[in-house]
């Protein structure tokens, strides 16, 4: 029996197997964000959000889910993903991959593909806990799940190269403990860069994360640091950037293939 | 001659002039060719190091070749990568497994992955035949290392393929699981899977395979059907330490394929032990009617050992190169020197 064009069977295996061992340990899985965005609002949205004043006429507690959603999406697109591909390299079983009738768009679809689908799910399960302690309201439900998506695809790609990059569980961490909290914390996931005095309003417009929280808040309340055209163009900038790196590492076979 | 006889004929594997130079410059394998037959047993010896998971590794699309081509079934194994890849199950030497996953769903993802859709009917037929149905919902990291061995095995199996390498497939299983494992192996022939194994246990070579390959420093240096290896294994010499030491071997003892050494105070008989008159009395009556007396005597039998590592440990001159070819017909007349030693613990 030949493959054919696409190895549907192939994509929808390893698909099928990521989901069952993120459904196994699912209630863990769970339990962090639901945990962690909690403690946000309790400290965030009761003890100091109490305490400020509304932005651009949205009560602070609800200005920062997108935020947090975010924070979310962006760890655990990176460590799904990361942890989808390394885990394999770390036991050994990346033999199996490699040596089946399976493309690389096919392989990263398949790994990627499952790790978007965890990253989001637990950003909707962070949604409906916020809901719990603030009224969200979204404006444009069709453009959030879509940028959820596509910002959810685009880390999960980036996760990707975290995770054939890595030599080990150690530097799986650095990128997200290092790099992409601290660019969200300061990327306007609990403020508006417009109350930044300057010069670190314009500093902060060369973070990259500014411009996907921005345009994520933006498909909530409708307004926005910066134009929502520049959000979706900077984001599909860091898909595409992400998109060559992975060719590049199936061209060459770089941490994949002697 | 029918296109479909033709394809039949043809080798299931065919490497051409395979090269492998790894990136801190180490040569793994150095203009390799060879035909796999199909529906044979293909035994790759060598010590460790010799490049036979670097081959294995490149034929299964794991490691990417420096030079040459190999095709599998007809298909090339890099640009038509889907087909050839079908048609190839491998089991790999060390034990990767997903140590927390249960055998059931790993055996599952295997056939997925090869692109056939789910059949519980034959994952259950599988894990039954490599007595692991009792384990099927047990993770793996909770089984013995000889079960591991076996969900390898049967990961392989699921996706049905027509080539099967087993790279050390009994490597550290206890007796009864290797005999198993040969068992398992005669039934996949049988079936009409052509299989290629990699060992360094003798032993198991001349078990199994109809043609055994031997490679050393990355140059394939002997490929031969193992019954003319057996044929070998069939020499005897007999050395006989003469009371007085001779000059020259006697006329009247040119009916035996006598030689001399040890200054003349060792004299040697080289037979065909599985021939019905093997000489060795008739010789000794002439000896005594000539007056040449003994004081000892003994009899040393070749082994595909002896032949492996004479060819392994001491490849001067142009020894098994002739076995390079692509035919696979190796160089069956080399010296049988005695050599002994246990080449399987090289590895």
């Amino acid at each position: 029996m030949s493959v054919g064009a696409f190895n549907r069977h192939g994509v929808w295996a390893i698909y099928r197997f990521e989901m069952h061992r993120f459904l196994r340990t699912i209630w863990t899985g769970l339990a962090t964000p639901v945990i962690t965005t909690s403690l946000y609002f309790v400290v965030f949205g009761s003890a100091i959000g109490s305490r400020m004043s509304d932005i651009n006429g949205i009560d602070y507690g609800a200005f920062i889910v997108p935020g947090l959603m975010m924070l979310s999406l962006f760890n655990e697109s990176i460590f799904n993903a990361s942890f989808g591909i390394h885990m394999p390299r770390f036991l050994g079983t990346i033999y199996e991959p490699l040596s089946a009738p399976l493309s690389a768009f096919e392989l990263v679809l398949a790994y990627v593909g499952a790790a978007v689908t965890k990253a989001t799910a637990i950003s909707l399960v962070i949604l409906t806990t916020a809901n719990l302690f603030v009224p969200v309201s979204i404006l444009h439900p069709f453009w959030m799940v879509l940028f959820l998506l596509l910002v959810a695809t685009t880390f999960c790609l980036f996760g990707f190269i975290v995770g054939i990059w890595a030599k080990g569980f150690e530097q799986l961490q650095i990128i997200p403990m290092l790099i992409v909290t601290p660019l969200t914390f300061l990327g306007g996931a609990f403020y508006s860069i417009e109350v930044l005095p300057e010069p670190w309003r314009t500093i902060t417009l060369f973070n990259p994360v500014v411009y996907l929280i921005s345009g994520f808040r933006w498909t909530f309340y409708g307004s926005s640091d910066v134009a929502i055209g520049v959000s979706v163009l900077a984001t599909f900038g860091f898909l595409l950037l992400c998109l060559a790196v992975i060719w590049w590492i199936f061209r060459t076979g770089y941490r994949l293939k002697a | 001659m029918e296109n479909g006889e033709t394809r039949l004929m043809e080798p299931v594997i065919s490497i051409r002039n395979l090269s492998k130079r790894y990136a801190g410059g180490h040569e793994a394998l150095k203009n390799v060719s060879l035909d796999i037959n199909r529906g044979e047993i293909f035994a790759l010896l060598g010590p460790n190091g010799a490049g036979k998971t670097t081959l294995i590794s490149i034929v299964c699309g794991i490691v990417n070749a420096s030079e040459g081509s190999i095709t599998a079934d007809g298909h090339d194994i890099v640009r038509d990568y889907r087909a050839a890849r079908t048609k190839i199950g491998l089991v790999p030497q060390e034990l990767h497994t997903d140590a927390f996953e249960p055998v059931w769903s790993t055996v599952a993802l295997s056939r997925g992955m090869f692109g056939k859709r789910p059949n519980p009917a034959l994952i259950e037929k599988i894990l039954r035949d490599l007595s692991l149905w009792d384990k099927r919902k047990a993770k793996i990291l909770e089984l013995s290392g000889g079960m591991k061995r076996r969900v390898m095995i049967a990961k392989a199996l699921s996706h049905e393929p027509d080539i099967l390498f087993l790279d050390e497939p009994t490597a550290g299983v206890d007796v009864e699981l290797r005999r198993d494992m040969w068992e398992l192996v005669r039934q996949l022939r049988e079936s009409g899977v052509t299989i290629i194994l990699t060992t360094h246990y003798i032993e198991e070579a001349e078990e199994m395979a109809d043609r055994v390959g031997v490679i050393s420093k990355g140059e394939l240096i002997l490929v031969e059907e193992k019954t003319e290896l057996m044929k070998k294994l069939g020499r005897k010499r007999l050395t006989l330490n003469l009371s007085e030491p001779l000059t020259e071997i006697p006329a009247n003892l040119s009916d035996w394929a006598l030689s001399l050494g040890a200054d003349g105070l060792e004299l040697y008989y080289d037979f065909d032990a599985n021939a019905d008159r093997t000489g060795v009395p008739s010789l000794l009556r002439r000896m005594s009617d000539l007056g040449i007396a003994f004081k000892d005597l003994a009899t040393h039998q070749s082994s595909l050992e002896d032949i492996f590592v004479s060819l392994t440990t001491d490849r001067g001159g142009d020894g098994g190169r002739a076995a390079h070819r692509t035919n696979g017909r190796g160089n069956g007349d080399r010296e049988n020197n005695g050599t002994s030693g246990r080449a399987g613990e090289a590895e």
